[in-house]
């Protein structure tokens, strides 16, 4: 176990230099990209433009700013280009709105996914089965952004059900808070809901045409302990998977589009404004908060894959 | 004979409709297993045996299988029986052991809950702890060394002779009258099949468990059955006694399984006796003996199928379905000094 946690955390440390390195040379090959063009307006005077580089360090090579930035986003201390505030506080402010985002989210396609999934794969053929297809089919291919505008139109718009925009803390008044988010949720979730249906539809009815099925049956069990305790069981051990990268993925990407449509000023809509103003600093900072949860979340599927498997076990060789 | 067996099948047929037409994977078989019985069933892979085992207990019934004939167990006809009334059946009066003894615990559970939650299955009183001691109980009648401490491994951490014998374990587990082995030493090495073996017999002859072994192995067939099933091509081609199928072949299948067995008391032979061409489609039969196209000894009256009939004066328990005259039958199998089909081109 210790080594697996060692070995987990130099990966994660070489990814996270990886994506942060890609993502400052990206920055700087954009065409129109000098920060300190942007910072000094339109008709700067090149002194002007001189003077900002000096004060930004933008005349330093690409290494030493590329070292410095990282140094800053560690000891909370860069700017943004931008509005010349903090990135490290922008991003603290916006976690707990992209969290309660996310985390509802997850929630929420993982209930329907598996239920749908498994009424679709214990029924398979018949016509909830096919009702459950096309509605899967339909989640995966509508896009986000249309979800969320038809949302909007007919659900706050049409009949003011839901509020279109906004975030309620969370301690400040749980109602408010759920109540603002449920269509955010929901958003985010129909394109898991669909997918993961499907995945473990597929996944349910190859296992049961597993021997261990049969010998399950053979025992006398009745059909839904059969189904819950060893077809959905085991099914359920790739959709481990998936949700681990899915939902790293979403905290800081997946989201973006979500949090922008209903403004709720979370990480994500910050991402998607430091995007629009070529604002690096912000750019890098979120890019390595994202890729830290994505790696996070890939070593906590692994222990978690371990219990659910008991054949792969971490650093204990079987016996 | 009994007067009453135990489990009966009468004019078996499974059928499962494809792509292709019905598949005709059972085709009219039928027999009677008294207690403390063991019938085996032979064949080749696709012969009709599994299938047949399993329609006994209900696991090949789906939408698109045909299930005619009758299978009563005591009083009870197994083919109408309800799901919840089947599911009594299973593990509580018949229990199965099958193959591959790899795949057929769940890899996620350990061995011993298995067991339990095949007892708990049928038995609501028994707590778990009272099912885990059974469970030990069982492991240790069947021979797994320390029960105590293996009885909450997982099944990887099980050598595939021991999962079988646990398998065996969890089908004893509630005492059953019928005991259906499908292929239970086919996926084993063959010293743990003596072993594996051994323990079946053991079974049989100390709590009289009937048993319905199925198998392709002759060999394995010989060390323990009492009566004997040969099926080709979903029926049933020859029907008798160990000593009558070992010692007086009717059908020539059959003289071409036991002249494939090789044998350590007899000179080696140059290349080892098989028998030519493969099993018929089931979803396109030969006219007439579904073995004409196999069988050198074909004559014109194969084109029509032959009954499974007792042929012989002195034998009639002893049935097959071959036209050949039964004294014509005693030259044509004699392959150098053997039975056989045909000598080895």
């Amino acid at each position: 176990m210790g080594r697996f946690v060692v070995r987990r955390l130099a990966g994660m440390v070489l990814v996270l230099f990886a994506v942060s390195v890609l993502v400052f040379a990206i920055f700087n090959l954009i065409p129109n990209s000098d920060p300190a063009q942007r910072l000094a307006g339109k008709n700067a005077t090149p002194t002007l433009v001189k003077s900002i580089e000096e004060d930004w360090g933008f005349d330093e090579s690409l290494p030493v700013q590329y070292f410095d930035t990282m140094k800053k986003i560690f000891t909370g201390e860069l700017i943004s280009y931008g509005d010349e505030l903090n990135v490290d506080e922008r991003i603290a402010e916006g976690i707990p709105t992209s969290f309660s985002l996310c985390i509802g989210a997850a929630v929420i396609w993982l209930f329907f996914g598996v239920l749908f999934g498994y009424l679709s794969a214990t029924r398979a053929g018949g016509w909830l089965d096919r009702a459950l297809t096309v509605g899967s089919v339909g989640g995966i291919s509508i896009p986000v952004f249309l979800i969320a505008t038809l949302f909007l139109y007919f659900l706050t718009y049409k009949i003011e059900l839901f509020p279109a925009s906004g975030y309620v803390p969370l301690l400040e008044d749980p109602i408010q808070w759920a109540y603002h988010l449920i269509l955010p949720w929901f958003t985010l979730a129909i394109l898991n809901i669909g997918f993961y249906s499907r995945v473990l539809r597929s996944n349910m009815l190859d296992v049961m045409r597993e021997d261990y099925v049969r010998t399950a049956r053979a025992k006398g069990l009745d059909e839904k302990r059969v189904m819950i305790r060893h077809v959905l069981r085991n099914s359920l051990i790739p959709i481990v998977t998936l949700f681990g990268l899915d939902f790293g993925a979403t905290l800081f990407g997946g989201a973006i589009i979500t949090e922008v449509i209903f403004s709720l000023g979370g990480v994500g809509q910050y991402a998607a404004e430091a995007i629009t103003n070529l604002d690096l600093p912000p750019l890098m900072a979120i890019t390595i908060f994202g890729a830290f949860f994505v790696v996070l979340f890939n070593a906590l599927t692994d222990v978690v894959y371990a219990y659910l498997d008991p054949r792969i076990r971490l650093g204990t060789s079987a016996q | 004979m009994s007067p009453a067996p135990l489990l009966s099948a009468q004019g078996l047929r499974v059928g499962f409709t494809t792509e292709g037409g019905l598949l005709q994977a059972v085709d009219g078989v039928s027999f009677d297993l008294a207690a403390g019985e063991v019938l085996a069933i032979v064949g080749e892979s696709g012969s009709g045996k599994s299938v047949t085992a399993q329609t006994i207990v209900g696991l090949t019934r789906s939408p698109n299988a045909r299930i005619e004939g009758s299978v009563r167990l005591g009083d009870t006809e197994l083919l109408d029986a309800s799901e919840t009334e089947l599911r009594k059946v299973r593990g509580e009066r018949i229990a199965m052991v099958f193959q591959d003894p790899m795949t057929s615990f769940n890899p996620v559970y350990r061995l011993g809950a298995q067991i339990v939650e095949a007892i708990r299955a049928h038995r609501d009183g028994v707590s778990k702890s009272e099912g885990r001691a059974r469970a030990v109980e069982l492991l240790d009648s069947v021979g797994i060394p320390d029960a105590e401490r293996r009885v909450d491994d997982y099944p990887h951490e099980f050598s595939g002779g021991m999962r079988q014998r646990a398998m065996i374990a969890m089908a004893l587990a509630l005492e059953p009258e019928v005991l259906i082995a499908d292929e239970p030493t086919t996926a084993l090495d063959v010293t743990i099949q003596a072993q594996v073996l051994r323990l079946l017999e053991s079974l049989n002859r100390e709590r009289g468990v009937a048993t319905i072994l199925i198998t392709h192995d002759l060999g394995v067939v010989a060390e323990v059955a009492d009566r004997v099933l040969v099926m080709y091509a979903g029926r049933v081609v020859e029907e008798g006694t160990l000593d009558e199928i070992f010692y007086d072949p009717q059908h020539p299948y059959t003289w071409g399984l036991l002249g494939s067995l090789t044998r350590l008391d007899r000179p080696r032979p140059k290349r080892l006796r098989q028998i030519s061409g493969a099993p018929p489609s089931l979803l396109s039969l030969p006219e007439g003996c579904s073995f004409r196209p196999r069988c050198p000894h074909e004559f014109a009256k194969c084109m029509e199928m032959p009954g499974l009939e007792a042929r012989l004066a002195d034998a009639p328990s002893h049935c097959d379905r071959c036209w050949l005259d039964p004294e014509r039958k005693r030259e044509k199998r004699e392959v150098g000094g053997q039975i056989g089909l045909e000598a080895p081109a």
